[in-house]
């Protein structure tokens, strides 16, 4: 019985299970609206199936366009969670406990999407085995499927570790379907042994997971940089890509935060210090991809070689100068106007911050991508590229269908870590003062 | 071991497009509809592309026929993650059609823009279907293609030295584009035998590779009318 009581979550945190418990009739009218899209997508796709990709805007020389902007994006966001996540359950940030979930099943849901993406720019999708079959180890896209897949696992496990508690919490709370939950919840029953079991795992976890979300976009980058072409072959590549997958991924967690907030009535555990001390991040991420940026282009445009130049000044002055001046505002003025003031750092103003960053950082992949296939070294093979309906439906698609499978997840698992808010209720208040003593010369208490 | 090589005379190109039309129904390269071709889908594996010369009134057009290169050192093979493009011991950069899975990483390695992409499955006009060559495959689409430097002739011409129980000789060996050029602009052979028409040429002051300062070591040959200006890109600007 007095197990049994410590399992239950507190009354005050009985809110959480709600979502996974009632569901309101607009949850299946947004969700319909999302699946709408999904629906478009697949068949465009299957267009794309029956004709191939002469339906979609490709073309000689941009051989790639939305598609492998949309992989870069969607791994990008994947390092809102896992990453973000594991630093901060690493330093301890006692602030993260109510966040970290969410930011988890983006990494988890959105690495599909990312996959997804380079499955739609495949030729021949039913050659997709060939990878393993006869694999070339010397293709830096053969560097992605192996880091991606790793990532993947990785991501799974490291989500799925902290759930385990939460699980058997509505196990024992009769929740349904009752064999999913008895299954996932692996018999946990909270003893000492148990959580100490689970607390290594999870730390060995988060100390994993750094590396691989590290590798996953430097791989990812160097499918571009290990190229000779202009303004992809590049040595500050991996890094530069690295911090704006940080980037969106917070923009993008702190987005989610908002709506999942906004939508279960979460106020209470989504408060503004989380959304300040992610703003925070935020400014920090966007004054280093300013940083990255400028580097980059400033060294291109000193060596002015001349096969560089013409894609630069397509991007600073010629055909895509809208999209990269869209891009600088919105990954730079925009974010970083809002969130260096206190007055403005408020949830509405880190949102809005959040979504100029997600569009501009989609915006930078395309300007990544698109300018340089458009203008290769010799002078004749020049092309434009605009998207077709094909392209778009499929784009939009995933994007719904992401935040359709997000909504989803909400509906079977508490989005709010209850035993971890739970255990920050009842353990780390008390620690974090015993842990603030310790950095303190030692108290000399005047015997009295 | 020959590694098969060419030179291409820009003083005697005259623009003419025979060794375009000659790869097109050598190869059974796909006849692509005039409204996909205005969207940059052409696929042609040797193109003759013009480069502008001087300015307005005194200007001048060199035609350059450009096929694969045929790098030493293919930024192209690298990048495929199946393998399904590599270099053989003759220097011949070929493609797996059968193994290709449509990523077009390949494509976008190459700085010659030299491999071509099947945007569709593959049409022939009704009398085109009939004559066909049947010693090379007709590419499914979604795949890459790009040029074999006729690799079926060599096949064909080592079964016959050898039916005839002789080496191989000069000229025995010799692409569709170079045999057609009426202009005799285009010559072919083995790189390595120093007393090959192409060696000889390729040794002279007129000669030049295409982007020779990325390393990539590229066995088609020009052969300089005057001084050389094209390739750096600088025409792009206008």
């Amino acid at each position: 019985m007095e197990t049994d009581k410590e399992r239950a979550p507190n009354t005050q945190d009985w809110k959480l299970l709600h979502p996974v418990l009632a569901t309101r009739r607009s949850f299946y009218y947004l969700g319909m609206c999302f699946l709408a899209f999904t629906v478009v997508a697949f068949f465009a796709w299957l267009r794309q199936l029956r004709f191939g990709l002469g339906v979609t805007g490709l073309n000689v020389p941009v051989y790639w366009g939305f598609y492998i902007t949309n992989f870069v994006f969607f791994i990008g966001i994947s390092h809102a969670g896992t990453l973000i996540s594991a630093i901060l359950r690493l330093c301890h940030a006692e602030w993260r406990r109510s966040i970290t979930r969410a930011a988890e099943v983006i990494t988890v849901l959105v690495l599909f999407f990312g996959v997804g993406s380079v499955i739609m720019d495949l030729g021949r999708p039913d050659r997709l085995l060939n990878v393993l079959r006869s694999p070339n180890f010397r293709s830096p896209l053969l560097w992605d499927v192996c880091s991606i897949s790793v990532y993947l696992t990785a991501s799974t496990i490291y989500l799925y570790l902290p759930l385990i508690p939460d699980i058997a919490i509505l196990r024992d709370h009769g929740a349904r379907p009752t064999f999913l939950y008895r299954w996932l919840g692996l018999g946990w029953r909270a003893t000492v042994k148990q959580k100490r079991f689970l607390n290594a795992a999870i730390a060995v976890m988060a100390v994993l997971v750094i590396p691989i979300a590290i590798s996953v976009h430097t791989v990812v980058s160097w499918v571009f940089a290990m190229t000779v072409q202009p303004m992809w072959h590049s040595s500050i590549f991996g890094p530069y890509f690295v911090v704006g997958a940080i980037f969106s991924g917070i923009a993008s967690l702190i987005v989610v935060m908002a709506l999942i907030r906004r939508i279960y009535f979460l106020q209470d555990y989504l408060k503004p210090i989380h959304f300040n001390n992610l703003g925070l991040l935020l400014l920090v991420m966007a004054l280093l991809w300013f940083y990255f940026t400028f580097a980059e282009y400033l060294t291109t445009f000193y060596g002015s070689d001349p096969s560089h130049l013409v894609v630069f000044y397509s991007k600073l002055s010629g055909r895509y100068a809208v999209p990269f001046w869209i891009m600088f505002v919105t990954c730079f003025v925009i974010p970083v106007s809002l969130l260096a003031r206190r007055k403005t750092r408020t949830i509405t103003g880190t949102v809005i911050a959040s979504v100029s960053v997600n569009i501009g950082m989609w915006l930078e992949r395309f300007t990544i991508v698109v300018p340089t296939l458009s203008q290769p070294r010799l002078p004749w093979a020049k092309g434009h590229y605009s998207p077709t309906w094909v392209e778009v439906g499929i784009t939009v698609g995933f994007g719904a269908t992401f935040m359709f499978l997000y909504m989803l997840f909400t509906k079977f698992f508490p989005i709010v870590s209850i035993w971890e808010v739970q255990e920050g209720r009842e353990q780390a208040v008390p620690e974090v003062v015993t842990r603030v003593r310790s950095y303190l010369p030692e108290e000399t208490v005047p015997s009295a | 071991m020959p590694r098969w090589g060419m030179v291409i005379d820009l003083a005697k190109c005259t623009a003419c497009q025979a060794c375009v039309v000659a790869c097109q129904t050598e190869n059974n390269v796909p006849c692509v509809p005039p409204e996909q071709a205005a969207r940059g889908r052409i696929i042609s594996w040797i193109s003759v592309l013009p480069q502008l010369e001087g300015e307005y009134p005194r200007l001048t057009m060199r035609p350059t026929p450009l096929p694969c290169v045929h790098c030493d050192n293919p930024p192209c093979i690298r990048v495929c993650p199946v393998g399904a493009t590599g270099i053989n011991p003759e220097g011949v950069v070929r493609q797996i059609f059968a193994r290709c899975i449509g990523c077009r990483y390949c494509t976008n390695a190459c700085p010659y823009t030299r491999r071509m992409f099947n945007w569709y499955r593959p049409e022939f006009p009704g009398e085109f279907t009939e004559a066909l060559n049947p010693d090379v495959s007709v590419r499914p689409k979604g795949v890459v293609e790009k040029c074999t430097l006729c690799h079926h002739r060599l096949q064909k011409a080592r079964d016959q030295a050898r039916a005839q129980n002789r080496e191989l000789a000069e000229g025995d060996y010799i692409p569709a584009c170079v045999e057609i050029c009426p202009a005799g602009a285009m010559y072919f052979g083995d790189l390595d035998d120093p007393n090959s028409t192409v060696a000889t040429l390729a040794r002279g002051r007129r000669a030049f590779r295409l982007l020779e300062e990325l390393g990539t070591k590229p066995k088609v040959i020009y052969l300089a009318q005057g001084e050389w200006s094209g390739g750096d890109g600088q025409g792009a600007r206008t």
